[in-house]
């Protein structure tokens, strides 16, 4: 058996279910628990298993809530004592074409179609309203397939009648409705099954045997779906790129073959097919995703490849180029230092077997795509992964490569001054303090998610669990945007606190790794008292919860003048902070200036 | 394929879906003999089996399996 998690998904995945179960439970990771509720429409089953070994891949521990058969809109739409003691995470609801009850019919006038087309999503924006008051949290949802016979023939696209036109209609409305809901999220079953291939897809054989509204065969490609959308809500997707050079984003060796005999380019197939890569890989800076090159190469030899002029990459596309003979995986882990990622951030690129080999041994948690030696499949092969699974784009995303660009450029100008207090303040830097504000609560929401080393709490929050706690009076709540000469950070450090009596319990704590030792810390600490002070508060407490990511600040807390309460034997420490008395300030670098909106009020 | 040959891969099957790497077939055994082979992982055992054999099964011939021989006569008819 190969890797059954790499494509086409294995049967094994099935068949062999409780023994790859054991053995991702004993991976060596940090595990997050949730609750996943399966809301179906037809059986699930298999895909409650297929769906609990993706996300343990993925670092998931997931607990499960299943329908009984069918019972999907029932258990939404009325009391359940089971699901509401069950607390789901994430509500998952599989239905797909056979949950259609009524169809038009050819004598239908167009009113009357489109009244039943209404009537359809209503059966369902009901169920979705109904989910979002009594359980608040994020929905996942099938849009529809294709049926998999056609009456008219062709004439089904574009006929009102039609149910392939009645599908492609009613998938749009659930797409008006994603768009227009947050926490709500389509598993595209339409494009899934187009590319899994729709007969296969939908082999009537598992309906009418079995329930199964799609092949068994094709489970696995639905659960990898679905997986990939909560790893992505819970900030577990890839943030980077480590491509290879030769044969990977060129056709040819540029040390042997030099520059200019490169194959790359309109002139032959092979050329396009790499420049094709190359505008693919461009794309994914538009989602913040950034892009590094390890290649074993002299400096200059690289460099000359990548200046040639109808190269769809440039040089400035890239954030860390390394061209040099030191392992690859040695390459892989200082790229990572250097941008403050963990190394299991990094989807490795390369068309050298032997160079994917090393780093899935030496990089642990490191994607490494099995991408072939032939250019026209790269695109393929890594798409279909779902490494960068969107769920929420923020501005910031866009603008990331920028960022780090600018942290770079933070680095070399580091190193020209003697103290390190005389280059802060040279960096004339600028925050914004605020209560959390609903343009910056999905932002919010991936922090929480995505910070594992600056965060002193570890507890990760959904949009709608930050939308909740800015709007409820018992939390002092504050994000923290850092300003400076090289550029805007965008929000960068969360913190949350807990009224409780005369005390304020900081239960979220965190801080993005791209502003380490800035005083970004010591300003938000300054504000929190400010604003708990206010409150007529007479005491702050702190929690600092061990994890394997966040040793840097486990003296945190002592750093800031907190008092220790207590240690217990795993390390979790509890302080306090007087604040009856006026503390000094004790960021001097950064400029205050609180939210405009908040100011002028 | 004989009725031995299949009678091997068959009993892999059962013993990777139930899980049990101890676990006998006979041509008598039924659901009521193994604990785990309920409803729903009869529909796993079955594409095993057609994915291990590389056979497609037919509903009407899936549906009258009275007990494991059946189903290596099933088999057998198909490889």
């Amino acid at each position: 058996m190969g890797d059954p998690f790499s494509f086409p998904f294995d049967l094994a995945l099935l068949t062999k279910r409780k023994k790859l179960r054991r053995s991702l439970l004993e991976q060596d990771i940090d595990f997050i628990d949730k609750r996943i509720a399966i809301l179906g429409g037809s059986t699930t089953h298999d895909i409650r298993d297929a769906l609990e070994l993706f996300l343990l891949r993925h670092g998931i521990r997931a607990e499960f809530y299943e329908s009984e058969y069918a019972q999907y809109w029932q258990d939404a739409m009325f009391p359940n004592a089971a699901l509401e003691a069950f607390r789901p995470d994430i509500i998952y609801i599989h239905t797909g074409i056979r949950n259609i009850p009524r169809w038009p019919g050819l004598a239908d006038g167009p009113e009357a179609v489109e009244a039943l087309l209404n009537e359809t999503c209503a059966h369902f924006e009901t169920m979705w309203r109904r989910l979002e008051a009594a359980y608040g949290c994020p929905i996942i949802q099938n849009n529809f397939e294709y049926p998999y016979w056609r009456l008219q023939g062709n004439r089904e696209a574009s006929d009102i009648h039609g149910r392939v036109n009645f599908v492609t209609r009613l998938n749009l409305l659930f797409a008006d409705w994603a768009r227009s809901h947050g926490n709500f999220y389509i598993n595209d079953i339409n494009y899934l099954s187009a590319y899994y291939g729709l007969s296969r897809w939908s082999d009537p054989f598992y309906w009418h045997m079995y329930k199964y509204a799609l092949a068994l065969p094709a489970v696995p490609y639905l659960a990898h779906s679905v997986a990939n959308i909560i790893k992505s809500v819970y900030g577990r997707n890839k943030k980077a790129f480590a491509l290879d050079l030769d044969n990977t984003l060129w056709g040819g060796i540029v040390g042997d073959d030099g520059a200019e005999n490169l194959e790359i380019g309109q002139e032959t197939p092979v050329g396009q097919a790499y420049s094709e890569f190359q505008e693919y890989l461009k794309a994914h800076k538009q989602l913040g995703v950034i892009l590094n090159i390890v290649s074993k190469n002299e400096a200059e030899n690289a460099l000359s490849g990548l200046r040639r002029p109808d190269m769809t990459l440039k040089e400035d596309d890239f954030i860390m180029i390394k061209a040099n003979w030191e392992p690859k995986s040695q390459n892989l882990a200082d790229i990572a230092h250097t941008l403050s990622l963990t190394p299991d951030s990094f989807v490795f690129v390369d068309d050298n077997p032997a160079e994917r080999e090393i780093i899935r041994q030496q990089v642990r948690g490191a994607a490494v795509p099995e991408i072939g030696d032939k250019p026209e499949n790269y695109i393929a092969a890594i798409d279909r992964m779902g490494y960068f699974e969107v769920t929420a784009l923020s501005s910031d995303d866009a603008a990331r490569t920028e960022m780090y660009r600018q942290n770079a450029a933070r680095s070399r100008a580091e190193t020209a001054f003697s103290d390190y207090g005389e280059y802060l303040r040279s960096l004339d830097m600028e925050a914004e303090i605020a209560p959390f504000a609903p343009m910056y609560c999905s932002r919010i929401a991936q922090l929480t998610n995505k910070s594992n080393q600056f965060n002193l709490t570890t507890r990760r929050c959904t949009q709608a669990e930050i939308e909740a706690m800015a709007g409820d009076k018992r939390y002092i709540t504050l994000y923290g945007k850092l300003r400076d000469k090289f550029g805007d950070n965008g929000v960068v450090s969360v913190a949350a606190g807990e009224v409780i009596g005369g005390r304020l319990d900081i239960i979220l704590w965190l801080m993005s790794c791209r502003v380490l030792k800035r005083d970004m810390e010591y300003a938000m600490m300054d504000e929190l008292v400010r604003r708990a002070r206010a409150l007529g508060l007479e005491s702050l407490r702190g929690y600092y919860y061990p994890t394997a990511k966040n040793g840097m600040v486990r003296d945190f807390y002592a750093a800031q003048g907190f008092q220790k309460l207590s240690e217990d034997a795993d390390g979790n420490t509890v302080w306090e902070l007087d604040i009856r008395r006026d503390l000094p300030k004790k960021n001097t670098v950064i400029k205050i200036c609180g939210d405009k909106k908040e100011t002028e009020r | 394929m004989n009725r031995t040959e299949i009678f091997e891969k068959l009993t892999e099957v059962f013993r990777d879906v139930f899980d049990d790497e101890t676990l006998t077939i006979s041509d008598a055994t039924t659901a009521g003999d193994i604990e785990d082979w309920d409803s729903l992982s009869h529909i796993t055992l079955l594409s095993a089996a057609e994915d291990e054999f590389g056979v497609k099964f037919d509903m009407k011939a899936v549906h009258g399996l009275k007990n494991v021989g059946e189903m290596v006569n099933l088999i057998g008819r198909l490889v």
